[in-house]
């Protein structure tokens, strides 16, 4: 039986620069934070990122490792814009492929079907289709005769997600409200690297939640790693809510170059042990939980 | 008919301090609900999210909410407390598949819109290099294309109400028009609500109109505040269809049609009972006030 487990560094270890990676989440929320802050350890760069993006796109923007974003957004859900992506845009120095919510949901969907693209009316008349004109449309074979959008599949070399718990084999089991796009992910990628709160006993995914949980089956996956507090600053309901204070202070430190500089120092210079040190100190120095 | 149609005796023996420009906002934005059947109504912001539950508890009992996540919600607790009844799961995929069956009545911000209710919440400036990089197009293109949209602005301005968006993500009827009947199926821009009055399509070549002003703004007031030319319904008479003047007018109970000199009626007036329902049932801490002020 196959044990998949690893550490974040060789997850990342097994990537290239070059590649397109999809990563998983939304928003502020469930990001695979512990692997983007390996992969800012690491020395890959001119990265395709694919991602309803959140403060994984904003880090990687900001390192200089992404050369490409494919995105139908990217915010902080309680802060409404990412500083980051912000600067990154504003400054030319971010390329592009913005996308609607539900053109990006198919074109993943496409990807893990093996389609070469998925017909969707969203994108029609909007400037999607200007600002992205390598995309094309396609006519209805049938009566209705409808011309669509035809989304290209969105195949990643490898996809990063968090999850809550997941088995050594590499079954992935989410107990918050919302799947995300996940799943899909995974099944969209030549290698996927799931990272979780917690690496249980196959028995134990059962008697964590319904069948319906187990999101991720372990054919779409090639490393487990143990990630604990791994979403961190982004939310990972129900094991934990966003960190808004230390949210609140990213955003506050990337306003400008010297701020960030600092917090950079203090929070990512190290490895993810001292990482989870430097949080717990910040919300000490707050005096308890920081709110 | 619930009670909160039936108007009281006098529009003047409302309880409590004078409406707000705040609440007739959330009025505004409850009326874009109505007679909208059993779809989920998806208010972006806090004044749509307590029109929304204002609809719910009122005109439109069968609309769907959600508590902002991934549950839609069998009650309707204050905005900002805790929903204690599930009725469905929605998250993020099936709302995205809920809307392509356009059963759903959404209500979005606009950080610009034009005068064919295209918007923008992408980047203002040039895509490729913008001076202001917003949001991104999100689900803009999907909603306008698959189910009723509205907007909700807050600051009705001559920034956000501008000749030419930067960045279509909510496609409007000239370009869907354009772009063919795929995209004019099931396409409809239904109306868009400011602090300074509401507005609708209901002319020959769906141009923005003036439907109504809230009370203490004037029409002149309103085209200041707006960067392209809006008709205003005394102007079109001869041109409005029947089914839009039908609209407008029953939209203003007699008691209250009183109008501005140019023909525009005023937004209509809270009932009593909908005043206690937005006071002390949905926004009891009065978070409708800081997001829209009256000036």
């Amino acid at each position: 039986m196959s044990d998949k487990t690893m550490t974040a560094d060789e997850a990342v270890g097994r990537l290239a620069s070059g590649m397109t990676i999809g990563i998983g989440g939304w928003g502020s929320r469930r990001k695979p934070m512990a692997l983007i802050r390996a992969l800012l350890r690491s020395e890959l760069t001119d990265l395709t990122v694919v991602a309803c993006g959140g403060p994984d796109v904003g880090l990687l923007a900001a390192a200089g490792k992404i050369r490409r974003l494919i995105a139908p957004f990217a915010t902080l859900d309680s802060i409404p814009l990412e500083p980051h992506f912000r600067a990154a845009r504003q400054n030319g120095t971010l390329e592009m492929t913005e996308l609607d919510e539900a053109m990006f949901m198919w074109g993943l969907t496409a990807a893990g079907q093996r389609l070469p693209f998925m017909p969707v009316r969203a994108g029609l008349g909007s400037d999607v289709l200007r600002v992205n004109p390598q995309l094309r449309t396609v006519a209805s074979p049938y009566e209705d005769g409808e011309e669509l959008v035809a989304v290209p599949a969105l195949r990643l070399d490898a996809a990063l997600i968090h999850l809550h718990r997941a088995d050594a084999r590499g079954n992935g089991q989410y107990l918050g409200p919302d799947p995300y796009f996940d799943d899909l992910f995974c099944e969209a990628a030549d290698s996927a690297y799931l990272s979780c709160e917690r690496i249980v006993d196959s028995e134990e995914l059962m008697s964590g939640g319904g069948p319906q949980t187990m999101l991720v089956k372990r054919p779409f996956v090639t490393g487990v790693v143990a990630a604990p507090n791994g979403a961190h600053f982004t939310a990972c309901d129900p094991d934990y809510g966003r960190d808004e204070a230390f949210q609140t202070a990213y955003a506050r430190a990337a306003a400008d170059p010297e701020g960030w500089a600092v917090f950079v120092k203090r929070f990512l210079s190290g490895d993810e042990r001292e990482y989870q040190s430097a949080v717990a100190a910040f919300h000490g120095a707050m005096g308890g939980d920081g709110v | 008919m619930s009670s909160a149609s039936a108007a009281p005796a006098s529009w003047d023996d409302l309880p409590g301090p004078p409406v707000t420009r705040a609440e007739y906002c959330v009025l505004a934005c409850a009326e874009a609900w109505r007679d909208a059947g059993e779809v989920l109504a998806s208010p972006m912001g806090t004044v749509p999210s307590i029109g929304a539950r204002l609809a719910r508890l009122t005109f439109s009992p069968d609309l769907l909410l959600t508590d902002g996540e991934a549950l839609l919600i069998g009650d309707v607790p204050a905005v900002g407390e805790r929903s204690e009844v599930t009725e469905g799961w929605l998250p993020h995929r099936r709302h995205l598949a809920l809307v392509a069956t356009g059963r759903r009545h959404v209500m979005m911000g606009a950080s610009q819109i034009d005068r064919f209710g295209n918007q923008n919440i992408s980047c203002v400036g040039t895509w490729s290099r913008p001076a202001r990089q917003l949001l991104g197009v999100r689900g803009a293109p999907i909603n306008t294309l698959n189910n009723p949209t509205s907007y909700w602005i807050p600051r009705h301005s001559p920034r956000s109400f501008v000749e030419r968006v930067d960045m279509v993500c909510g496609v409007g009827y000239d370009r869907a028009a354009a772009a063919g009947p795929s995209a004019t199926r099931y396409h409809r821009i239904s109306e868009v609500i400011s602090d300074l009055g509401v507005f609708d399509f209901a002319t020959p070549d769906h141009r923005m109109r003036l439907r109504s002003l809230h009370p203490g703004v004037t029409v002149e007031q309103v085209r200041e505040a707006t960067g392209f030319e809006l008709v205003v319904p005394s102007e079109v008479p001869s041109e409005m269809s029947p089914e839009a003047l039908a609209k407008t007018s029953s939209q203003v109970p007699t008691e209250v049609s009183s109008k501005v000199p140019s023909g525009v009626p005023y937004t209509r007036k809270p009932t009593a009972a909908e005043l206690r329902l937005i006071r002390e049932v949905i926004d009891p801490h009065g978070l409708r006030d800081r997001e829209v002020r009256t000036r």
